[in-house]
């Protein structure tokens, strides 16, 4: 580049790989807002991600970083068994909405409940992506899944499960957000969010967690445009956006 | 004369761990293996180690993943039940190639059964457990000096081929006392480069989706670690076979009992002696069709319906008889009865 001046790249911590996502899957996006951040704190050949059961499974080939997948669920026990050995390491455990809610949720309350210095980024998108649609513990009341064909019924099994609220009632955790990712003022907040999870780890201050709204436009039915829309008008009611806890506050 | 400490069996596998240069330990409370993690919590901070009572036994054994990706000697411990728990995550510990050991004291079962010793979680130790196709190294103990070196020697093992060892104890040997020389570190070290945390960029993982024979490739890897630990790590112990007519094959706490059936039977003049594998995988086939040769029988005895028996007809295949004795559901076989049941041979 001659005389231009170079104002934006690609993160240091990413790889060249292209990502297997959808279109307008917001994976990618939560990818980079992690990989800028670790850049940006200078955690680049220090950090350590945890691969969920789900999309998101290969992230270890998106991010350049050391990569160790888990079992479903179990990312958070992984997490402190490599943050035990590695205090001076970050740790990320990046995980989904059955992961986080579902199969792992002894795991999820208990590492942030020991207040474990690692930091959880949860991806809730209220549908099971990889295995093709089914339901999960966030998706909405009537909305359409591989198994709730007709629409989540409340009465038959239950409510969403509200992750920030449930981790709030807990005395350790240092710092709860919820954030979205579905236009680009929200993409910013998001960032900041995951930077200050980070950062506070870094500095050792213990466990954070961010939960980002997230979109699955093909297992959602919508387009990607749609789905964004839907996320806004359907789940931020429901799963409201804001810092739950900021013990630095 | 050596320092002889008395210890509990449980206590005994917990120190010898900390001596193998073991720093982090996982577990979840169950009977009767709780002198281990009850032992860890307070010796483990001594020594700069990590100890955490996890939320489940498979949240322990999942911090072990962790533990191992990360570089470090790892253990965790339980009995029957709570190995099963574990067996997911056995399963990916053995497919990403991680080091550790987890002890089994078992106890009666299926299902809760009781807290008494038993051998009835030999399939499951052997067979793999979890699902898919690998091993684990199996070591049967049988008193507790055995406990602490087997111990000892199960995180080299583990190192050396990265691979899950197990510790098959029962209750019985995990809660009696017994004087224990503590042993000595090999002062083999193992390079870990594989590990996270170390700057190299690694990977650890278990899922190969691509290309469409990677995992069969992968597969293959790990059959030929498992075949030189079938030519390498196999231990038994004879006693009294050259003369015998009868061969007592038993491992554990069981072989414990065969000993004195034997001193009975030569009292009585009856040629016995008796089989002992250490190895539970790798079995010693040849050894064991070796020992069996132009005897008259063997009498597997076991804590259980007759599970080490399959291996025990596997080996010998049908050259001479093969006997089963055994009670399962934590109980155990006299010495008289065992005994009466060579002597309905002659």
């Amino acid at each position: 580049m001659n005389n231009e001046e170079l104002i934006y790249t690609k993160s240091k911590s990413m790889t060249q790989r292209e990502t297997h996502y959808c279109p307008g899957c917001t994976h990618g996006v939560v990818h980079k807002l992690i990989a800028e951040s670790l850049d940006e704190i200078g955690m680049v050949d220090n950090a350590i991600v945890i691969a969920p059961v789900g999309c998101a499974v290969l992230i270890y080939d998106y991010l350049a970083l050391d990569g160790v997948e888990a079992a479903h669920g179990r990312a958070p026990a992984v997490a402190t068994g490599i943050k035990r050995v590695h205090p001076d390491k970050l740790v990320i455990s990046y995980q989904g909405d059955g992961d986080l809610l579902a199969i792992g949720m002894g795991e999820t309350i208990h590492a942030a409940n020991r207040g474990e210095n690692i930091t959880v980024i949860f991806v809730n998108n209220a549908i099971y992506g990889m295995t093709g649609g089914q339901m999960a513990p966030t998706t909405m009341p009537g909305q359409k899944t591989t198994t709730t064909q007709s629409g989540r019924e409340p009465d038959d099994v239950g409510m969403p499960i509200r992750a920030c609220e449930i981790i709030n009632t807990l005395d350790r955790p240092v710092y709860i957000e919820r954030v979205s990712c579905h236009n680009p003022a929200n993409i910013n907040k998001a960032k900041k969010a995951i930077k200050k999870a980070l950062l506070n780890q870094k500095e050792g201050k213990g466990y954070s967690f961010v939960e980002v709204l997230a979109t699955c436009p093909t297992n959602w039915g919508l387009t990607p445009k749609k789905s964004y829309e839907w996320l806004e008008s359907t789940m931020i009611p429901y799963y409201p956006l804001g810092v739950f806890r900021d013990k630095e506050e | 004369m050596k320092n002889k400490i008395l210890m509990k069996g449980n206590e005994a596998a917990a120190e010898a761990a900390v001596i193998a240069g073991c720093r982090y330990y996982f577990g979840y409370p169950i009977t009767p293996q709780n002198e281990i993690p009850e032992y860890m919590s307070k010796r483990l901070p001594e020594v700069g180690g990590t100890f955490i009572q996890a939320e489940s036994e498979t949240a322990a054994i999942n911090m072990v993943f962790g533990a191992s990706a990360a570089g470090a000697r790892s253990m965790t411990s339980s009995s029957s039940p709570g190995i099963s728990l574990k067996q997911e995550g056995i399963s990916y510990l053995a497919a990403a190639q991680l080091p550790c050991v987890v002890i089994n004291v078992s106890r009666g079962g299926p299902g809760l059964g009781n807290i008494a010793g038993s051998q009835g979680d030999y399939f499951q130790a052997t067979r793999g457990g979890g699902h898919g196709d690998y091993r684990t190294i199996v070591l049967a103990p049988a008193n507790c000096q055995e406990i602490a070196d087997l111990t000892l020697e199960a995180f080299d093992l583990a190192d050396e081929y990265r691979m899950v060892v197990m510790i098959l104890a029962d209750g019985f040997l995990g809660q009696m006392s017994e004087p224990v020389v503590l042993p000595k570190p090999s002062g083999k070290t193992f390079s870990k480069e594989w590990a996270v945390g170390i700057g190299n960029k690694n990977k650890v993982a278990s899922l190969i989706l691509s290309p469409e024979d990677g995992l069969t490739k992968h597969n293959y890897v790990l059959k030929d670690i498992y075949d030189r630990v079938e030519e390498s790590v196999i231990k038994y112990e004879e006693y009294m076979i050259e003369d015998a007519d009868y061969i007592l094959c038993a491992y554990g706490s069981s072989a414990r009992i065969c000993k004195q059936a034997i001193q009975e039977l030569r009292a009585q003049g009856i040629k016995v002696g008796s089989f002992r594998p250490i190895t539970l995988w790798p079995f010693p086939y040849k050894e064991l069709k070796k020992a069996t040769e132009g005897k008259k029988r063997v009498l597997t005895v076991e804590m259980s319906f007759g599970q080490m028996l399959e291996d025990v007809k596997l080996s010998v295949n049908g050259t001479i008889p093969v006997d089963f004795y055994g009670i399962p559901g934590g109980m155990i076989p006299t010495p008289e009865e065992i005994v009466e049941r060579i002597k309905s041979y002659e």
